[in-house]
């Protein structure tokens, strides 16, 4: 059994521990610094940019208002493409159903195209309770699978792992799983992802039946959109005769149309490229191309209950880019493992509870875990208001039962304390998030817990921030 | 599952009860074109589109019609390629290699001992450096584009268009599409680029610019 996040402790005590990690450090900064050069020069390019935000929230907020007709619709144009729609209320009922679908074939080892949800379900050690060994393909995926890890970014599951790690872990296990690594192999990430092809491409020739996730489900057309670098997305999606998609019920976009804004925003702000190197997009079966069963899984999981959440909702925009945690100064110190979810950083701190309920002491943490500087405002492609929905749930959570609250706000804060000691890191995320207007509370007092203070009441939002304001007139000499 | 679904959707019915029951108005004041194109400006289309490309570590031949063949033949080093149908002959008549035909199917290991494939493609953006592959005639089934190690694709310059939005509508989403932007490539071991994993790991582009000769 691989391991899960059940169990795990709560943020406070996770983060106190991961900012004690000097190497995890070292790997999440530079890898999150990397990628957010990449992303700024690649949004720079685009005059456009703001009004493809500004698209993009409104086509999902127009999907969430209705989304029970647009499920409807995706689910008869994918009946009419010859697929088959399935439903499932929660993670055990979706793990049943996609395990029944697999032991239908016969198959004992299936592929996998990296998909969060599946993650989040648990998906890969329901199917091993049944006997079916499901091999990740996707490289940052096969990594932290191979290495009996968990998954600390939402675009680049392995980003706290360094070269040299993930030799080791090739070295160490590929022979376990199938071909072995190549004798020799050093650290060289060339080398590293030519061991991954080799020991994937045998698995690849073989699979019968592939899971995948999906970036976007079109409603019109009944389309199932997937993105990906490497191309074992397309080997799985398109080489198996069997093809099981499980998709959460907030994926849908309404009309084929609306993929130019999202395709133009994702890959830019995912990984700071104008595409990425492969969008599969596909609508049912294909007579003598690609599998010819198809299953789609839509699952709620808590989604209905985020939906119902007036602040929260708009969470359910979410692309799963990654910019808000590689903009995030906390997620910059904790890594990704301290949210203790497959969904880390600001869109895991707002997320978790929201699927979850505030009620239990790790998600309840959650909401603290933020200096409320507001920079993953400023980068969301989907234009999600993170403070406005921190600021609420902390308020349900000092609502909720005192048990939980008074030591998951007061441990909290602590960590978060010590967590932000450096005042340096954030001070660069609030650079980084312009002059838009990054959430600085009136009274904040020096220090990251000054916000904190008032953190129960909205603070007012001052249309730039203190320090760029600083900046532009010469300390209110101009 | 119709318990599964029925409750779902009375969840949704009851988490949006608050909600207008009317569409939420979309804007959509984003461009239609590339930044800084004008679309009607053929060269600087194509011209960026084969930057576009460059970028990615693709290889791009410009040629025109009465050029294919000539310069395919320098492009594609002499091997086993897949040839779908549909797939001008008339542009391999100078390469010396083998074609391997589709039909009957060929298994996936013969797609995986093929050295490269050929193709046409169904659309192509120059803003994203985009080919897009609908399995029409000369483009094969999907799996033959994925499995062997280098895809040439020949380009019409008319089927070049300056950005997303304008190719979006030429393309049947009812089709498998593929939209191919680079050779394959992963950024997960630190951020660092490597080019090709899984798919193509190389990519070259011929792009035909006297669009107005048909390639039938
Ligand atoms: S919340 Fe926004 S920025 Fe964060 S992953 Fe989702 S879409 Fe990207």
């Amino acid at each position: 059994m691989s391991r899960t996040f059940v169990g795990w402790p709560a943020f406070p005590e996770a983060a106190a521990a991961a900012t004690h990690d000097e190497r995890l450090r070292a790997n999440v900064t530079r890898a999150t610094h990397t990628i957010r050069g990449k992303r700024a020069r690649l949004v720079a390019e685009r005059p456009d940019w703001e009004d493809l935000r500004d698209s993009a929230a409104a086509l999902k907020d127009d999907v969430l208002a209705h989304l029970d007709s647009y499920l409807l619709q995706v689910e008869e144009q994918v009946t009419a493409a010859g697929g088959t729609v399935h439903w499932a209320r929660d993670a055990a009922e979706a793990n049943a159903l996609v395990t029944a679908l697999v032991q239908a074939t016969g198959e004992q080892e299936i592929v996998k195209v990296k998909s969060m949800l599946t993650e989040e379900i648990g998906l890969d050690n329901a199917l091993e309770a049944a006997g079916i060994s499901a091999r990740e393909t996707d490289l940052a995926a096969a990594i932290v699978q191979l290495g009996d890890d968990l998954p600390s970014h939402v675009v680049v599951p392995a980003l706290h792992r360094n070269r040299a790690e993930i030799r080791e872990i090739f070295v160490r296990e590929m022979g376990r799983h199938g071909r072995p690594a190549p004798d020799g192999l050093t650290d060289d990430p060339p080398q590293l992802a030519e061991a991954a092809r080799l020991h994937l491409r045998e698995k690849f020739l073989k699979a019968r039946v592939a899971v995948s996730g999906a970036n976007f489900l079109v409603a019109e057309t009944g389309t199932v959109v997937v993105v990906e670098s490497e191309g074992n997305g397309r080997m799985c999606l398109t080489l198996a005769d069997t093809l099981i998609s499980v998709v959460g019920i907030e994926k849908v976009v309404p009309t084929w149309r609306d993929l130019e804004v999202f395709l133009q925003l994702l890959a830019r702000n995912a990984t700071g490229e104008r595409m990425s190197p492969y969008t599969t997009t596909f609508s049912g079966v294909t007579p003598g191309d690609g599998p010819q069963t198809f299953h789609l899984v839509l699952v709620d999981n808590g989604r209905t209950r985020a939906l119902a959440d007036e602040v929260g909702r708009q969470a359910l925009r979410c692309i799963r880019c990654g910019a808000c945690m590689n903009i995030c100064p906390v997620y910059e110190r904790t890594g990704g493992h301290a949210y203790g979810s497959v969904y880390p950083g600001p869109i895991g701190a707002i997320l978790n509870p929201l699927l979850k309920g505030p009620d239990d002491p790790q998600t309840a943490s959650l909401p603290y875990a933020s200096s409320l500087c507001g920079a993953c405002n400023e980068v969301c492609p989907v234009r999600i208001r993170f403070t406005d929905v921190l600021l609420e749930l902390r308020h349900q959570v000092a609502e909720g039962d005192a048990a939980v609250k008074h030591p998951a706000e007061k441990a909290a804060l602590r960590a978060i304390g010590a967590v932000m000691e450096h005042p340096a890191a954030w001070n660069a995320a609030v650079r980084a998030a312009g002059t838009a207007g990054p959430l600085v509370p009136k009274n904040r007092l020096p220090g990251p817990l000054g916000g904190w203070t008032d953190s129960r009441s909205v603070p007012e939002i001052p249309k730039e921030s203190f320090r760029s304001w600083w900046k532009r007139t010469d300390g209110g000499t101009r | 599952m119709t318990g599964a679904r029925e409750e779902i959707l009375a969840r949704i019915r009851r988490a949006t009860a608050d909600l207008p029951a009317t569409a939420v108005a979309v804007p959509r004041a984003y461009l239609r074109h590339a930044p800084g194109v004008d679309p009607e400006d053929r060269t600087a289309v194509l011209d960026l589109f084969a930057e576009r490309l460059g970028e990615y570590g693709a290889a791009v031949h410009r040629t025109d019609a009465a050029a294919v063949a000539p310069t395919l033949a320098s492009a594609l080093p002499a091997g086993r390629a897949v040839v779908p149908r549909g797939f001008p002959a008339q542009w391999l008549a100078d390469w010396s290699g083998t074609a391997l035909a589709d039909e009957p199917l060929l298994t996936r290991e013969q797609l995986d001992a093929a050295d490269a494939v050929v193709t046409t493609c169904a659309a192509a953006i120059a803003d994203s450096g985009t080919l897009v592959l609908d399995a029409g005639p000369g483009q094969g089934r999907r799996a033959a584009t994925l499995l062997p190690d280098l895809h040439l694709c020949v380009v019409r310059a008319d089927q070049v268009v300056s950005a997303m939005p304008e190719a979006i509508g030429l393309l049947d989403p009812r089709r498998p599409l593929t939209w191919i932007s680079g050779p394959s490539a992963t950024a997960d071991i630190e951020m660092i680029r490597v080019q090709g994993v899984h798919g193509p790991r190389r990519l070259t582009v011929l792009l035909v610019e006297d669009s107005d000769v048909s390639d039938a």
